[in-house]
């Protein structure tokens, strides 16, 4: 099933049917889904790895013991083809491709083998940031601009996903593809980071994890003008023009 | 006015507070102490400010910031006046911290200093208890520490703007079992209300019931399972918590 939601009669409404291509994608889509966004910060192996050096001098000294998390508020949420706009005297901004795990139960302090019990499916999530020097507080100015993430089009149940654990993600800019990964670059696995974020935070239903976004190259930079797309294997596309603010 | 949010008989129910502090329904009716939960009084965006306090950036061996250091909590974490907060098994330095909050009144983008106490609807009370062991310092605030569940007492109620001239003159309190534990006054903010509100609205547009937590003064104590926590701040409000065991918690998640 592909659950998405539109606008209708200014009330948003939820709609669910069996077959992509039924999704009408010239409708102003509203983001996929409406509860808390949580993203996983260095949750991508490229991307850890070349902070190694990083970690391990101050002000760090050790790596990270637990996942990172931190919040895309709701002002940051925006639908299939809706504007995401970029500040021009703020250094670069970069898409940040990533799988997006939807709740479909609540999960209150799941363990790793029951989490996928709690999952109803998965998006595609474009988590949009300023550059960020090192990974050191706060992370609001850089990520938690308006129109700065993108989740959509649709929501797809699990059972039509296949392993969410193997999935190439295709970033095209431009309709020029400049960047590829799989979600077999995950630090922590989906249901280590559903079991995880669980054992302090109960997860809603409708509530969207950013599962971890690649390493920020220039190749993910986006400016004035471009549109970016984001493809999932077995998912779909992710389609947003870029402007400036 | 003072503002809160209750739950009674299962509904969510907007009410007003009293001079006398009684909870007033929206029909007029009086309802009486314990006949009713209260609920965390606004929704939105929740703003915490680390290291705004001076004296507290000292107490923990910062140096003070020279941009406001912000960090956002998670809606899960937010609970009422005369709630119960857990505190997990096997942690040392579960720390409370009393904070005067800043609500939004309404929408501000790009808005200037000199404007930004325009959009300040009112302020509320808020604990913005820390788990200092999970605290992985350089790594964000990690939600573990901030965002868990019970973790924020907020409330009872939010006191319209008009009715604080000053914010910048208030003093904070907290007691454990009766005892002072934490003072300061509102004065020490190292960025005041209006350099808050300003700041944020120039990086997102802030809406109407969007919290900022404005940070704590120094006076950090350990809390544990049965200690009645109380932060108070003058003029806005008087909040009180229980700590409860991981235990005693996840018995009530059962039930």
């Amino acid at each position: 099933m592909y659950s998405y939601r539109i606008k209708k009669d200014g009330q948003p409404l939820s709609q669910q049917v069996k077959e992509a291509f039924e999704v009408e994608l010239t409708n102003d889509l509203l983001p996929a889904t409406n509860g808390a966004v949580i993203g996983v910060a260095l949750n991508d192996k490229v991307l850890f790895d070349s902070l190694e050096k990083q970690f391990n001098e101050k002000p760090h000294v050790n790596p990270p013991k637990t996942p990172v998390l931190h919040i895309k508020t709701d002002n940051t949420h925006i639908g299939y083809g809706d504007t995401v706009r970029i500040p021009t005297n703020m250094g670069t901004v970069f898409s940040g491709p990533s799988l997006g795990i939807v709740i479909g139960k609540q999960a209150c302090r799941v363990s790793e083998k029951e989490a996928l019990n709690h999952i109803q499916g998965y998006t595609i999530v474009n988590e949009v940031s300023l550059e960020e020097t090192s990974f050191y507080r706060p992370a609001v100015k850089a990520k938690c601009r308006d129109t700065f993430c993108p989740i959509g089009p649709w929501v797809l149940d699990k059972e039509h996903v296949g392993n969410a654990q193997n999935l190439t993600i295709s970033t095209y800019v431009n309709d020029v593809l400049c960047h590829t990964t799989n979600t077999n670059q995950m630090v922590h696995s989906i249901e280590q980071v559903v079991a995880y974020i669980s054992s302090f935070i109960t997860l809603e239903v409708g509530d969207l994890i950013i599962a971890g976004t690649p390493l920020r190259t220039d190749n993910l930079a986006v400016k004035d003008g471009d549109v970016v797309m984001i493809d999932i294997e077995n998912i779909g596309r992710l389609v947003n023009p870029v402007a400036a603010e | 006015m003072k503002r809160a949010k209750i739950l009674h008989n299962e509904q969510t129910l907007n009410v007003t507070v009293n001079k006398a502090g009684q909870v007033i329904t929206a029909e007029g009716s009086v309802l009486e102490e314990g006949s009713f939960t209260w609920l965390p009084p606004c929704e939105g965006k929740a703003f915490v400010l680390a290291i705004n306090y001076a004296d507290h950036a000292a107490e923990l061996s910062f140096k003070a910031p020279d941009e406001p250091l912000v960090f956002l909590k998670s809606s899960n974490t937010l609970i009422g006046h005369d709630q119960k907060t857990y505190q997990p098994d096997n942690i040392d330095y579960m720390h409370y911290e009393c904070e005067l909050v800043v609500v939004i009144g309404k929408e501000a983008k790009n808005v200037s200093l000199e404007e930004a106490m325009d959009y300040v609807g009112g302020y509320t009370v808020g604990n913005d208890y820390a788990i200092r062991d999970y605290l992985e310092n350089y790594y964000r605030p990690n939600l573990r520490v901030k965002s868990r569940d019970t973790c924020t007492p907020i409330g009872p109620y939010i006191i319209d703007a008009a009715e604080i001239p000053d914010p910048h003159n208030l003093t904070i309190r907290t007691f454990i079992n009766g005892e002072l534990k934490q003072e300061g006054s509102t004065k020490d903010l190292i960025f005041n209300v209006p350099y808050l509100v300003s700041y944020l609205s120039n990086i997102m547009t802030l809406t109407p019931g969007d919290m900022i937590f404005t940070g704590t003064p120094e006076g950090l104590a350990h809390v544990y399972p049965g200690d009645e926590v109380i932060v108070e701040v003058e003029g806005v409000g008087v909040l009180k918590n229980t700590i409860i065991s991981e235990t005693e918690y996840l018995n009530s998640l059962a039930n």
